[in-house]
């Protein structure tokens, strides 16, 4: 008898090199992403140390962060963003690395195109310059983020040494709510276990809830794994994963794919795989969640009330939730669907596939934004964006005010901005201070609630509004 | 390549905050340069400045002795949020060389260990007492020494663990990608081998769709 194995086990075992000395393992990977925000450095350091890149093909590079969301066929203005763009396509080209112009069809942000092109696929490891790489887990791989050192040697070598991380196992029973979303799901888990609970471990995420979500809902789900402190989560391979991938560009084809989907088929944790830590989560009971804080895991239902600090036992807590209230500009006991906000961002690489946009879109019903309130939808990737146009959905958002513009990570790190003070609904994933601008304050929500919030001016509990439907 | 670091003694400066993120070690905005280098200015920035670029003089690595500080106390899960290594680079350029805190982000931390910025995990009671130390002027100098693997300050001596690899990497300020290039025909087998069983892991297949 073999030792049952994890998901992240097996996937982990298939691709080790050699143990080294120190106790990490030299691993192969598959397939690293490269985006203008963290990774043109690591072509420079290679060229000046004269190292060509060892596997050309297993990258793809694609400028994400910095191409602007209006005026994208307009000449760049110049700038750090444009010296970024065109320094990753000069250097793409020059190492031999596949590059997406930041003009074409592909383009998109890199956790939203690596699974629609089919780039990743289940069982491999992935890695990219970017903490949200855990997004691809959803496929059923290994992914994780890197900082440009360590993408430095992906590129030199197509290897990492890295030491296996313990393991979580995050089971989700029960069905979630009409009206409740995996970005419900993940900021109430993030809420459970603190933006630390993860940390040195890879999460699995298990059950029924889990099953029952749709590939672009276990995207969304796995990408906020680094707000809860796992720098990788990952949802096994199931009928859905390969209906998901079967077609897409680069995905494999005929005798290949049914290879591949033989090997994928054997992935998924073992019945009796033994998990470091468990968390259980009853999703049945999870309501629509907005945060309210300056760090994910201050988070609360929309039919709750913004806490106390004084009723954090921890006082360190406590005096995070001041300062953060603080910057927020709210009271505690205030309820949530009190919060007035001032714009809405629908976009990043948590919440802009085409489910979340058709999710959105679907609660407009002829209404238009409230007097006072801005909005601007950025589609995760120019497919998308296309596919939403070809359904109609810019013209629902446009005819309600929203601004329908292109594809970037735009205001989830900062690269679009609001006025200082400004009060965003956000389907992004970080609501810290000052990410989205000077004293910016951000509420993340899921894609339907930002966009009911931008309709009533304020929060509402959207589980009425779909009934009221 | 880091320069190693074995034994440092300096001046420690306290940040009470918790879940210090990457933004504010090193606000994406503010940036100019992706270079190594040019970064120390960036270093918390929003806590070092005020918006109109002028120095808080209240802040702590704004007054003496802590502007001098090479040993940095901070709260819990310090270097969360994005991958950015110019957070890590920033802090080392203004002169830090070690971190002490009861948790790390992930990716901070290994970052930090690239870099020869020594990351060091106490339990929070000991962060919590370090920092008091580091608050007063008399008992603000520490000892890290990665050879022995302990904090000296305030007469007492705590013991840390950090993983063998990135142990070894900041003592010696060893070259990773020349240490695993030392291994190429390994990889090169490795290489045969998996792309016989899985070919389509190994690289795409099918390329790239030309737009």
């Amino acid at each position: 008898m073999t030792k049952p194995q994890t998901s992240f086990e097996k996937i982990w075992a298939a691709h080790v090199i050699e143990q080294l000395e120190d106790g990490s393992d030299l691993l192969w990977i598959d397939r690293h992403l490269v985006n203008e925000g963290t990774s043109v450095q690591a072509f420079i350091e290679l060229e000046e140390r004269g190292l060509p890149v060892a596997r050309p093909t297993m990258n793809l590079s694609v400028a994400d962060h910095f191409p602007p969301t209006r005026g994208r066929h307009d000449p760049l203005k110049p700038g750090w963003g444009r010296d970024l763009i065109f320094g990753l396509r000069d250097a793409s080209q020059r190492a031999g690395v596949p590059h997406i112009d930041y003009l074409a069809n592909d383009q998109g942000i890199c956790h939203v195109i690596g699974p629609e092109l089919g780039f990743v696929l289940p069982g491999m490891i992935a890695v990219c310059g970017d903490s949200h790489t855990s997004t691809l887990g959803a496929l059923g791989a290994i992914a994780f983020g890197i900082g440009t050192s360590e993408l430095t040697h992906v590129l030199a070598t197509g290897t990492l040494a890295s030491r296996m991380p313990k393991s979580m196992a995050v089971e989700l029973s029960g069905q979630l709510a009409a009206g409740v979303t995996a970005k419900d799901l993940i900021l109430a888990i993030i809420g459970e276990i603190g933006t630390a609970g993860g940390t040195g471990h890879a999460i699995e995420y298990r059950g029924e809830a889990v099953g029952a979500l749709e590939i672009e809902g276990r995207l969304t789900l796995c990408n906020m794994t680094i707000e809860a402190g796992a720098r990788s989560g990952l949802v096994a391979p199931d009928e859905k994963t390969y209906a998901y991938l079967r077609g897409r560009p680069m995905a494999p084809e005929g005798a290949e794919w049914d290879r591949a989907e033989a090997w994928w088929r054997s992935l998924p944790s073992d019945p009796d795989a033994r998990f470091d830590r468990t968390i259980h989560i009853d999703a049945g009971g999870i309501a629509p969640q907005v945060t309210w804080g300056t760090s994910p895991q201050d988070v609360a239902p929309v039919d709750g009330k913004i806490p106390d600090p004084a009723s954090f036992a921890d006082p360190k807590r406590r005096e995070a939730a001041t300062r953060a209230l603080a910057y927020q500009g709210l009271m505690p006991g205030m309820k949530m669907s009190d919060i007035r906000i001032d714009q809405v961002f629908v976009g990043s690489c948590t919440n802009s596939r085409l489910s979340d946009l058709q999710d959105a879109a679907r609660l407009i019903r002829g209404r238009k934004l409230a007097v006072g309130v801005t909005g601007f939808i950025s589609p995760g990737s120019t497919r998308v964006k296309q596919r939403a146009e070809a359904e109609g959905l810019d013209v629902l958002f446009r005819e309600a005010g929203f601004e329908w513009r292109d594809s970037a990570c735009s205001m989830c790190c900062g690269i679009d901005t609001a006025p200082p003070g400004t009060r965003v609904a956000a389907t992004s994933n970080r609501n810290f201070e000052n990410r989205q601008g000077r004293e910016v304050r951000t509420h993340l929500v899921g894609p339907a609630m930002a966009v009911a919030a931008g309709l009533a001016g304020h929060f509402v509990d959207i589980r009425k509004e779909l009934a009221d439907a | 390549m880091p320069e190693p670091l074995r034994r440092l003694t300096g001046i420690a400066a306290a940040l009470p905050i918790e879940n210090v993120d990457t933004d504010m070690i090193y606000p994406g905005s503010t940036g100019k340069s992706l270079k190594r280098g040019d970064q120390a200015r960036v270093a918390l920035h929003r806590l070092r400045f005020s918006p109109e670029g002028e120095e808080r003089p209240d802040f702590v690595l704004n007054k003496m002795p802590w502007r001098e500080a090479k040993i940095l106390v901070a709260g819990d899960n310090f270097g969360c949020g994005s991958s950015r290594e110019m957070a890590v680079w920033a802090l080392h350029e203004w002169g830090l060389r070690s971190i002490i805190a009861p948790r790390f982000g992930d990716i901070f931390y290994n970052n930090c260990c690239l870099n020869g910025l020594l990351p060091v995990r106490l339990e929070r009671p000991i962060v919590d007492r370090l920092m008091a130390l580091a608050q007063d002027p008399a008992t603000a100098t520490m000892t890290v020494d990665l050879q022995r693997c302990v904090v000296e300050a305030g007469g007492e001596t705590y013991s840390f663990d950090i993983e063998q690899r990135a142990r070894e990497g900041l003592l010696e300020g060893l070259d990773a990608i020349g240490m695993t290039l030392a291994s190429a025909d390994r990889i090169a087998q490795f290489g045969a081998a998996y792309r016989a069983a899985l070919p389509w892991n190994a690289e795409p297949t099918r390329p790239l769709p030309q737009a």
